[in-house]
């Protein structure tokens, strides 16, 4: 029985020490070595804060520096909060006002990219630079103390930081390992940020069967020749990528000179798989086996799996399949179970996958995890993920959206959180935000004086590069529905209209 | 050129593709920002732009995507 996720990396390191655990282009670290590093540094900050379960602030840059600095934290008793440093201060200060970081983990503390004030910066050299002495506190943790917060997009306007505890984690992995049986010392190739919920699954599998982690920088993504020399020279066996990683490669054909020689293992999720993407990758590797996965963040990583067979009809949407072992995946229509075939449902979750809220957003929480009411005997939290879901053979099936959330460019974002910015712009009086899915725009629309390079700039400087609007286009008036609302759908058709016409 | 930058401009608004140099190696644009702009240009131009053409050097500035373009113009 598993409690705590150092409790995967004490057992690896036990037995198999001198395999490689952790790699980057530029550095890789055995099991001892990671071990070694992460007591060290893992005391030195439980003796630096002397306090259990507070948040701590790792700077990212995809590196397995990063991966040492969360297992650091996680030894010393505390939680992570992974930060991007590239994103616009604005948005790092929400997330920084919402967490209330006890101290920073950086590779270079003068680059901090938010006013740390009196909040300890260190780095992990010096915080290994001590002997290895002090409190263990792991050790007496609990598994629903927080392992990590990791942000989304919220539509009220400022991310939401999903809180995750051990026992959610400990709990993917090992119903992963259950479904999948990843053979021992599985090498997996990651794609996603670990500031992305995705790479947790790279990061905790590894570790549970003895794996290596292969890191594999952002750069080799826009240059697919590099990306498969790189998974080949390091025989990457294992891949959980999101899905616009993959479309990636099949849109610039990238398997036309060489192809990746030791995949065994093709999963993703994050959006829906065209099938014409999965369809070029599975002619390259006819021998792989292919997952679709579904889940969003509050749930851990994923609630749902399809192992995908050979005779999978082209026309038809991939299924995202049925329940991980541990558990409930149902649809609900009103407060009903929707069990026939057909009808739509929202798809909603329990289970020891649930995350045990937004950090610090009470209101937020409530909402999204209330009482299951299919329960009426006992409190029981239920997360609704907002994704509408129907059986088909049996199997679900994603049906888009409840509400104006989109996938865009592999992220989940809330256009209402673009249009509130837009809106809190000077000379702007009213902004709407359509998505173009065919051409994977997003288009923002205002009403006022603003001119459009002045509203990107606002933008530019509370959102992440992935949410801003490809096309702003001032308006005279918004086409408005019978009930007066502004009218998405004729925006859309009007935006592609202009687009077709020139 | 000046349809060059239309098109980049319309895949990455916030980018200033007149003035960079080093729009790979300094980050600047992502994976996808370049896989729409491959789309774009196999369109646009009517090119096939193949695996080996997809290195840094033929995306760090607007020059040397135009340069590619022509490249493979002529090459047809």
């Amino acid at each position: 029985m598993h409690y705590h996720v150092i409790d995967y990396l004490q057992q690896a390191a036990r037995s198999c020490p001198g395999q490689v655990a952790l790699s980057d282009a530029a550095a890789q670290l055995t099991y001892l070595e990671v071990m070694n590093t992460v007591s060290r540094a893992g005391r030195a900050i439980a003796a630096g804060l002397g306090q259990t379960n507070r948040p701590v602030v790792v700077c990212i840059n995809h590196s397995v520096r990063d991966v040492l600095a969360f297992f650091s934290i996680a030894f010393s008793g505390n939680f992570y909060v992974p930060i991007d440093p590239g994103l616009p201060a604005g948005r790092i200060q929400d997330m920084v006002d919402t967490v209330r970081p006890a101290a920073v983990l950086t590779a270079d503390p003068d680059q901090i990219p938010f006013p740390a004030g009196s909040i300890p910066v260190w780095t992990l050299e010096q915080l290994t630079a001590g002997a290895p002495d002090g409190p263990e506190p792991w050790q007496s943790a609990k598994d629903t103390d927080l392992l990590y917060v990791m942000f989304t997009s919220g539509s009220t306007g400022t991310p939401k930081g999903v809180a995750i505890c051990h026992r959610s984690v400990i709990d993917m992995v090992e119903q992963f390992q259950s479904v999948f049986q990843f053979p021992e010392h599985s090498i997996f190739g990651n794609q996603a940020p670990f500031d992305f919920d995705v790479s947790v699954k790279d990061i905790y599998l590894s570790l549970k069967v003895g794996g290596r982690l292969e890191i594999l920088e952002k750069k080799l993504f826009s240059f697919p020749k590099l990306l498969i020399q790189r998974l080949n020279e390091r025989r990457v066996d294992t891949i959980i990528w999101a899905v616009p990683a993959l479309k990636i490669i099949s849109s610039l054909r990238a398997f036309q000179r060489d192809k990746p020689r030791y995949l065994r293992d093709v999963m993703f999720s994050g959006e829906v798989m065209p099938p014409k993407t999965l369809a070029y990758w599975r002619e390259a590797l006819p021998d792989a086996r292919f997952v679709n996965l579904y889940g969003p963040t509050e749930i851990t990583c994923n609630c749902t799996y399809c192992i995908l067979g050979d005779q999978q009809d082209p026309d038809a949407p991939i299924p995202i399949g049925k329940a991980f072992p541990n558990c409930s995946v149902f649809l609900l229509d009103g407060g009903e179970e929707v069990r026939e075939e057909g009808r739509l449902g929202e798809i909603c979750v329990t289970g020891s996958c649930l995350a045990r809220g937004y950090y610090r957003r009470p209101d937020l929480t409530e909402k999204a995890f209330a009482q299951n009411p299919l329960c009426d005997v006992l409190p029981e939290p239920m997360y609704r993920t907002g994704d509408l879901g129907c059986y088909q053979n049996g199997q679900l099936i994603f049906m888009g959206r409840a509400d104006t959330q989109i996938k865009h460019m592999g992220h989940r974002i809330e256009l209402g959180e673009v249009e509130l910015c837009a809106n809190g712009a000077d000379g702007v009086e009213t902004a709407a935000c359509v998505y173009d899915q065919d051409r994977a725009r997003i288009l923002l629309f205002f009403l006022g004086t603003c001119q459009p390079e002045q509203l990107l700039a606002v933008l530019q400087e509370k959102l992440p590069r992935y949410m801003l609007p490809n096309r702003i286009c001032p308006v005279t008036a918004f086409p408005q529905t019978r009930t007066g609302k502004i009218d998405r759908r004729k925006l859309l058709e009007f935006a592609k209209e202009r687009t077709t016409n020139g | 050129m000046d349809k060059l930058y239309q098109i980049l401009h319309d895949c990455c608004p916030d980018i200033d593709f007149e003035h960079e140099t080093k729009l790979v190696d300094d980050g600047i644009l992502e994976s996808l920002d370049i896989v729409m702009i491959v789309s774009e240009l196999s369109e646009q131009y009517d090119i096939e732009i193949d695996v080996d053409d997809l290195v840094p050097e033929n995306f760090n500035s607007a020059q040397a995507i135009y340069a590619l373009i022509q490249r493979l113009q002529e090459e047809q």
